[in-house]
């Protein structure tokens, strides 16, 4: 069923391309739909664009392990397009015609602006791309059976296809219609969640057993553990980073790793779920893996309100919100630790905690807005990045050439606020539901949303996943769409102004679409298991460091010039990817220690977006005043 | 200019107005949303308490942000739509000012 959909919807879109491809024979059309596009349609189409992989797949994921802190997310992608409702909107499509660097550079004509905004424009929609092939590896794996690194070059492929074809005009309707039905099919979902309610006792609609996890009594004495239960032998211990004591039992020829729980001197041994790499293969929870023996799915409800053995039965989305709320309420979460056994093999924990409603619904499990300054800081760092970053994402920015008038660009502004926002409300809902039903993919919370929904059937799971899908197919169009403009239009028509006429325009941005299209492929391959989300955020970091200096202050300051910006751009890529690259996230990644880190935050929005603008500031005032601006 | 708009706009005598009051409504938002973030900094307790039907702080505060982006937004659509509406009416009215003027000459 699942791939009959998934199937069927990547045909229509391809013949959707297809046929929309005679209309883009010029470049206004290759790269602005022409300019014609009906400012609902193009509202709804921003929602297409925006509502990435990291939303849908991302923000629920993180919701679905950390609670509220994944909400956070949801809330400054929101909040980022009131700065492009009052500020950005109108004036950007008075000025520029197909791309981020048009707008910067309408009142200069500057080689460096060229140069600098293209390269910006680049680096962002990369930055962006990387988690959305992520995603999309992540989503067809389980979806078609196929292994990651082929679903990322089959989305690659098609998408390819559709931006070469027919460029804005086919990514447009592609963007519209993923919009339409991500949110039609996200608010079923919602409606089925709440009409199941909440239950201690998950069974994913009735097609699952709940697995109960054990607990076995045992002591503690000069920091060894030892089993008071008849039957188990301790076989090893292992203290890891962090304070964390895992016990190696073994009983009946199996050997299987708990978690040691020291609660006020009582030890309690907790089952956990363990992945060790041996030569010969992936041992799971102490057995071979097999397509019968895979990690289990997690996440559930141990009490609500205080009371186990609880169905609550149909609930109002404020009766479900506050069910979970409920001090009282306790979540069984999942947190994994990874160590070298005695015999040299590699061992992945999943290891259970409960945490109580009343930390789930704020921020701190992940953020910890309670801890050091510095953690403090990040967390600043990443509301700030947020908020600032959207009206500076390239490819959501050349959405604003497609409509007819700056009064359309104001209205499909609108239009996207009202439809993102109605399902970012719907994330809180999809999120807290796979966390308490039983969905969860320890190893990967990306699939928590489609996996909720095959906890209502394997049509719904059809639909959810193909539209997942159509998330990835949409934004990674219009960021090559973004990024093939950049190369082609900005750079080798304008900046090396090498002489084209409109048809081979066009065909540089397919040309460009392709090889951008194939280094999305690499990137996608080798980031795999990073959470999209996050990976996203830092997309954010970059654009609001390296573009909106420059678009707010051309607009709000006479005095800045061509200099000033191109050094704003400039100084904002490079702090914004050095101090990301030198934070203790991107060492974990690299597979060092995150503690000999050198910056230690891991979002740079904080430091590189005021940099950027003192720079932009500096440098206009050390040069020539520019042109009074033309908007 | 090498980078003309994709389709021409005309001049539009309400921009000054619009760009102003997207400038103050931008400020109210941005307060609106650094509060939620210093609260969470400077006492992230208080986005425990229950504030509503058993729903705390954060999932208020968190909502309310989204809805006042909206409603935000379509207070600023209504009036910069009036103002648009304003100077196409006295422009419609200067300009049969000017024509019967000139039938009259």
């Amino acid at each position: 069923m699942a791939i009959f959909v998934f199937l069927a919807f990547v045909v229509f879109v391809i013949g959707l391309s297809l046929y929309l491809g005679n209309k883009a024979k010029t470049s206004s059309g290759y790269y602005a739909a022409g300019g014609q596009i009906h400012w609902g349609v193009n509202g709804i189409a921003f929602a297409g664009d925006y509502l990435s992989a990291a939303s849908f797949l991302g923000i629920c994921g993180m919701i679905a392990t950390v609670g509220y802190d994944g909400f956070l997310y949801s809330i400054g992608y929101l909040a980022g397009w009131i700065v492009a409702l009052f500020v950005v909107a109108e004036p950007l499509k008075r000025l520029g015609k197909y791309t981020f660097t048009d707008a910067v550079d309408a009142n200069y004509n500057s080689k460096g602006i060229k140069l600098a905004a293209a390269i910006s424009t680049l680096v962002v929609s990369l930055c962006y791309l990387i988690p959305q092939m992520v995603g999309a590896g992540v989503l067809v794996e389980p979806l078609l059976g196929i292994p990651h690194a082929w679903g990322v070059i089959m989305v690659g492929a098609i998408v390819i296809t559709i931006v070469a074809t027919a460029g804005m005009a086919s990514t447009t309707y592609v963007q519209f219609l993923k919009g339409s039905l991500l949110i039609v099919f996200s608010t079923v979902l919602v409606g089925a969640l709440m009409f199941r309610g909440l239950t201690t006792t998950p069974d994913q609609g009735g097609t699952a057993t709940f697995y109960q996890y054990s607990h076995i009594a045992a002591t503690k004495t000069d920091g060894k553990i030892a089993v008071t239960e008849s039957g188990w032998n301790v076989l090893e211990q292992q203290e890891v980073k962090g304070g964390l004591t895992f016990v190696k039992l073994g009983k009946d020829g199996k050997e299987t790793w708990w978690y040691a729980s020291d609660t006020d001197g009582a030890v309690s041994l907790k089952e956990t779920q363990t992945v060790v790499t041996k030569a010969g293969g992936a041992w799971i929870n102490g057995a071979p893996a097999s397509a019968t023996n895979q990690l289990r799915q997690v996440g559930n409800l141990e009490k609500i309100r205080g009371e186990s053995g609880v169905t609550t039965g149909s609930l109002s989305i404020i009766e479900y919100l506050a069910a979970l709320t409920d001090k009282n309420t306790v979540v069984r979460t999942w947190k994994s630790a990874s160590f070298v056994d005695g015999a040299a093999e590699k061992v992945t924990v999943y290891y259970p905690k409960l945490v109580s409603g009343d930390l789930i619904m704020r921020p701190g499990l992940k953020f910890k807005v309670d801890g050091t300054l510095l953690e403090r800081l990040d967390f600043l760092s990443l509301m700030l990045a947020l908020f600032l970053g959207t009206a500076a994402l390239p490819h959501i920015l050349i959405r604003y050439y497609t409509v007819p008038s700056p009064a359309s660009a104001r209205k499909s502004t609108i239009v996207a606020i009202a439809a993102i926002g109605f399902f970012y409300v719907l994330t809180l809902f999809m999120g807290l539901g796979a966390m308490t039903s039983g969905v969860v993919n320890p190893a990967d919370s990306n699939m928590a949303a489609p996996l909720l929904a095959r906890s209502f059937g394997e049509l719904l799971f059809a639909v959810i996943s193909a539209i997942a899908f159509a998330t990835v197919l949409g934004t990674v169009s219009g960021l090559i769409v973004a990024a093939s403009g950049a190369v082609a239009h900005d750079l080798f028509d304008r900046y090396f102004q090498i002489k084209m006429d409109d048809r081979q325009k066009v065909n540089a941005g397919k040309i460009s679409a392709f090889v951008i299209g194939g280094i999305a492929i690499v990137l996608g391959i080798l980031f795999k298991g990073m959470n999209v989300t996050f990976l996203v955020g830092l997309a954010f970091a970059v654009a609001a460091s390296a573009n909106l200096p420059s678009i707010i202050m051309l607009l709000f300051w006479k005095r800045t010039t061509a200099q000033g910006i191109t050094a704003s751009i400039t100084v904002g890529i490079v702090a914004s990817l050095g101090l990301i690259a030198f934070s203790p996230d991107l060492y974990a990644l690299y597979g060092m220690n995150p503690l000999n880190a050198p910056i230690p935050f891991s979002n740079p929005g904080i430091i590189s977006i005021p940099l950027s603008f003192i720079t932009l500031v500096v440098v206009s005032l050390l040069t020539p005043k520019a042109e009074k601006a033309k908007i | 200019m090498l980078h003309e708009p994709a389709t021409p706009t005309g001049k539009d005598p309400a921009g000054p107005y619009k760009m102003r009051l997207g400038i103050w409504m931008f400020l109210f938002y941005s307060l609106f949303y650094a509060s939620f973030v210093a609260i969470n900094l400077i006492n992230p307790l208080a986005m425990a308490a229950i504030v509503f039907a058993g729903l705390n702080l954060a999932t208020v505060y968190g909502f309310a942000l989204i809805i006042v982006a909206l409603i935000e937004a379509l207070i600023y659509d209504g009036m910069c739509r009036k103002k648009e509406a304003d100077f196409a009416k006295a422009e419609k009215q200067q300009s049969g000012k000017t024509k019967s003027k000139k039938d009259k000459g």
